[in-house]
């Protein structure tokens, strides 16, 4: 269905093709799986399959992409439309009229399909999706899963013989990626549809492929079965991890058939002690102290007289599905964000790094939700000293052409205060990154790591971080978790807000569970997350009833039970 | 089947409510066969277009009161549950303060009264200076003056009126779908800039938020660089990828054009633009020579046509659930038309009263061919079906799949 052959690719101003010599055959019907590293070249090579890369995004292709028949190199996109369907990551952004009616009718309106045709493709696609209800429905009032499924549909009622999926849910909740999941899964069993799909969090969907492409970072390409591919894949999911630890042949790819396998393995680690998930030291006294938070949008109320406290050298994650209340708290206890009732204060002993004098309006403030008071201000200003917060898109705050001059403005905004060098956070987190450089350049885990390095150039003892594990792949995440490790290390408390459980459960000593705006559960990682059927990671997944979170953990306790014996 | 039992009733039976479209479809004929649907959103413009000319023509105060009326009843009786189907008061209001504003401006800056004028009350007097005496501001107000400052401000509230029924009644952004293969990309660029602004509006409010987390407290210019600069890279990165999805959606799709053809294209709409213009202006000022105004404006038309149909030829593309053009389609833009042609002709009555005068003050008298006229666009109201409400804004579409499958009895009223 899809042939690559010999196939570079080189963007223009670079000498480093970002795909060198690809050879590649994808077969009608296969679920194939692109994986990779950030900035491997996983979009380039899902790019090329309908032409954008190079027709709309410049840059030169040697070698030939057939796709059914048909050259890439003769063939634009738009004529390729009815072969390739193509799904990015952000479904928003992609609409082009405004219901789902009309939207699933696009492509076929520019393929001058018949009325007759294409009325009967649009019930079809809204049964086959599950968007009869919403057929009526205006685009943006939709969930972010049921936008993504539109988008699907939109191209599914073309009739492509190929579908390709920038990943797909890398912009929604866990739920929401199940749902388009699902719809994915099916479109491949029942219609036979072939699909290419490319995904950061593999444990969604690596028991699904049937073909793995692994991008090896230099511009090559390998593509072999699942569990071939995966024994020495650069990325792989927890359930691999754990597969590759303990030796098991053939590698599982799914928690059922690791569960099977792991009989041995959990005889062998019965009656140990688990070693701790984290090496981070026990936490100190209360920093900071919430009472009775409430955040209201109109009618809406997004958080409810919900009560905090964070402690020093702890890291909390903020978990729930979209539109629990996680940013609005985050917001409200910074204090730029609007708050209509409660306190939060310091229960300042100074010996938070960076401690400023000034004690927090301890009146609660009575504002109208956006409106900035003139008191208020006063208390964010306080609030940005004390408490850092990187906001779910980090870019919004950066708006300077170069890395160096963004850091010179945050020197230059602790108001002359000793606080740290953001050039020096900057290098420790992300080390290597030239003054010259433009922000918008930068990987997704640079930008964050810049905006971090920001925001702590006021030495505040209270670290927000809103959804920073988006676009993120597993190594960023590890070093995110570094990085979380030594800000806790020297005393200050992290609130992490993510959807990321694999992440939640090797980086987090609390969590806090919120739902409708009311916290639901509050405590130790382990306690609250393996109880959960949804929360639960692969590894306490694999290893019930053993009280496991990581693979490193179980790593530990094997390299115990070997010098033990 | 149930045949209704009870006789007939006489005198044209009002079809089923909207909630029930099912009850008066089986077992009858002719009226009873009136489907909810909404009406094909060019049939409404055309009526109300007609309106508005019919309504520049005349200042006769009673006319253009009963237009008004008529407008009032077409859009209660035929507008829709959609959320843009709920602007026709806005219309009100913005008509309401244009007179206002006419009046207000003629009594202070008081004009061209003369001595015969009966004279309501006095303003203060405001000496203005020498440079600036053209102009008086105060002085006595008149109630000739007053008047025909209202009369002219309520022309003006009609003219609104008959464009926010056009709206009210037509789904603004089904009206673009119409538009001919040529102008189609126009309808796109419409369509999506639509729909970008309320995301640009987000975007400006979520970077204005992030900002309160730096300590920049710059006002002015480089306040608004820190909003500005990552609004716009965001709303590039957007329109980039917008585009790409586009183009993967096979937008564009049609060959391309020759030179020849462009040129062509380009020139016919040139000329057919420019004798459209000169046409309408012979026909709404009165003063111009009859021969400029018809047939500069048949002249222009012609040739728009011609300059869309080589356009749209090499347009490949068929459009989703297209409203039907029926016979109440015909029936509504017939009857604007009739109303236009009739205050025009000025055929059968004094054209002395489709703009009474004010010297003497006297009641107008009301002409009774024109206000028959304006009687007869409003039967719309009737000649329409009755609106679909199926729930959103979406439910615009005719129950139909396509144009094509029409059958000549379902073409009865």
């Amino acid at each position: 269905m899809i042939r690559f052959d010999q196939v570079s690719v080189c963007y223009d101003g670079t000498d480093r093709p970002v795909l060198r010599d690809v050879d590649l055959t994808v077969e009608e019907g296969e679920l194939c799986l692109v994986v990779g590293r950030t900035g491997a070249g996983k979009s380039t090579l899902l790019g090329t399959i309908n032409g954008l890369v190079p027709h709309f995004t410049g840059g030169t292709l040697a070698g030939r992409v057939t796709v059914d028949g048909r050259d890439t190199a003769l063939h634009p996109p738009r004529e390729l439309a009815d072969v390739v369907g193509v799904v990015g990551q952000d479904p928003l952004a992609g609409f082009v009229t405004d219901t789902v009616e009309e939207e699933l009718a696009y492509a076929m309106e520019q393929l001058a399909i018949p009325p007759d045709v294409m009325r009967k493709r649009v019930e079809e696609t809204l049964d086959l999706l599950g968007l009869a209800d919403l057929r009526h429905r205006a685009l943006s009032e939709l969930s972010g899963g049921q936008q993504q499924r539109v988008a699907i549909g939109s191209v599914l009622t073309a009739h492509p013989r190929v579908l390709v999926l920038d990943e797909p849910t890398s912009a929604l909740d866990p739920t929401a990626a199940e749902e388009v999941l699902a719809a994915v899964t099916r479109l491949v069993h029942d219609l036979g549809v072939t699909v290419v799909l490319a995904e950061h969090r593999l444990e969604r969907v690596v028991q699904y492929a049937d073909r793995v492409v692994h991008l090896t970072g230099d511009g090559t390409v390998t593509d072999a079965l699942p569990a071939d591919a995966f024994r020495t894949a650069s990325v792989a999911p927890p359930v691999v991890d754990l597969g590759r630890l303990a030796g098991w042949d053939p590698l599982p790819l799914s928690v059922r058939d690791a569960r099977r396998a792991a009989v041995p393995l959990r005889k062998r680690l019965e009656g140990r002690p688990a070693p701790p998930a984290r090496a981070g030291g026990a936490a100190a006294g209360p920093l900071l102290s919430a009472r009775g938070v409430v955040v209201r949008y109109g009618d809406v109320v997004a958080v409810r007289e919900v009560s905090l406290d964070l402690r020093a050298g702890e890291v909390t994650a903020l978990m729930g599905r979209n539109g629990s209340g996680k940013s609005s708290l985050l917001w409200a206890l910074h204090g730029a964000g609007p708050r209509q009732a409660g306190t939060v204060r310091f229960t300042d002993d100074g010996a938070a790094p960076g401690a400023a004098p000034a004690e927090r309006a301890p009146a609660p403030l009575r504002g109208r939700p956006g409106r900035l008071l003139r008191g208020h201000r006063a208390e964010a200003d306080v609030g940005r000293r004390r408490i850092g917060l990187v906001p779910q898109t980090p870019t919004d705050l950066l708006y300077l052409e170069t890395v160096g001059a963004e850091l010179a403005q945050a020197r230059r905004e602790s108001d002359g205060r000793p606080g740290l060098d953001p050039r020096g956070l900057l290098d420790r987190f992300a080390p290597g990154i030239p003054d010259g450089v433009h922000p918008r350049d930068l990987s997704e885990g640079q930008k964050l790591s810049l905006v971090l390095a920001i925001q702590l150039t006021s030495a505040p003892s209270v670290v927000l971080l809103d959804e920073p594990t988006r676009g993120l792949d597993y190594q960023a995440k590890q070093q995110l978790i570094r990085i979380i490790d030594d800000l806790a290390a020297e005393g200050r408390s992290v609130v992490i807000s993510t959807h990321d459980v694999e992440f939640v459960a090797a980086g987090a000593d609390r969590v806090v569970v919120m739902a409708e705006g009311d916290v639901v559960a509050d405590g130790p990682t382990a306690g609250v997350i393996v109880a959960s059927p949804s929360f639960a990671p692969q590894t306490a997944k694999i290893l019930a009833p053993l009280p496991y979170l990581t693979v490193a953990q179980v790593a530990d306790a094997l390299a115990a039970a070997g010098s033990a014996r | 089947m149930t045949v209704p039992a009870a006789p007939s009733a006489p005198g044209g039976r009002r079809p089923a409510g909207p909630r029930k479209p099912e009850t008066a479809a089986p077992a009858r004929t002719g009226q009873g066969r009136r489907l909810p649907r909404t009406l094909h959103p060019v049939a409404w413009w055309i009526w109300a277009l007609s309106l508005a000319t019919a309504v520049s023509r005349t200042t006769n105060p009673l006319l253009l009161g009963l237009v008004l009326a008529v407008l009032a009843l077409v859009v209660t009786e035929r507008r829709t549950d959609a959320p843009w189907a709920k602007g026709f008061t806005y219309y009100l209001w913005l008509a309401l303060g244009v007179i206002a504003i006419r009046v207000v401006f003629r009594c202070v800056f008081a004009t061209g009264i003369t001595p015969a004028d009966h004279i309501m009350f006095s303003l203060p007097h405001i000496p203005t200076p020498h440079w600036y005496a053209g102009i008086q501001l105060g002085g006595p107000v008149s109630l000739e003056a007053t008047l025909s400052a209202a009369i002219d401000g309520l022309r003006l509230a009609c003219l609104l009126c008959c464009i926010g029924a056009a709206n009210t009644l037509a789904n603004p952004k089904r009206a673009l779908r119409v538009l001919p293969g040529a102008l189609y990309e126009l309808g796109v660029a419409v369509t999506v800039s639509m729909s970008v602004a309320p995301q640009l509006v987000e975007s400006v409010q979520r970077v204005a938020r992030a900002r309160r987390l730096r300590a920049d407290r710059a006002r002015g210019m480089r306040a608004l660089r820190s909003i500005l600069i990552p609004v716009l890279e965001d709303a590039l990165e957007r329109s980039l990828y917008l585009a790409a999805a586009m183009d993967s959606r096979g937008y564009g799709r049609s060959g391309t054009a020759t030179r020849g053809a462009r040129r062509t294209t380009a020139a016919l709409m040139l000329a057919g633009m420019l004798g459209l213009c000169t046409g309408v202006y012979g026909l709404l000022d009165g003063t111009t020579p009859r021969a400029l105004g018809l047939p500069a404006m048949l002249g222009g038309a012609l040739l728009c046509c011609a300059g869309l149909a080589v356009g749209g030829r090499r347009v490949r593309r068929t459009s989703y659930r297209p409203d039907p053009w029926r016979a109440p389609e015909w029936a509504v833009a017939l009857c604007g038309c009739a109303t236009a042609a009739v205050l025009f002709l000025t055929v059968g009555y004094s054209a002395a009263d489709l703009n009474p005068s004010l010297y003497p003050l006297r009641w107008p008298s009301l002409p009774w061919l024109p206000a028959v006229a304006v009687l007869l666009a409003g039967t719309a109201a009737f000649t329409a079906p009755p609106p679909a409400r199926t729930g959103g804004p979406a439910a615009a579409g005719g129950p139909q799949a396509g144009t094509t499958t029409d059958t000549p009895s379902e073409a009865l009223l």
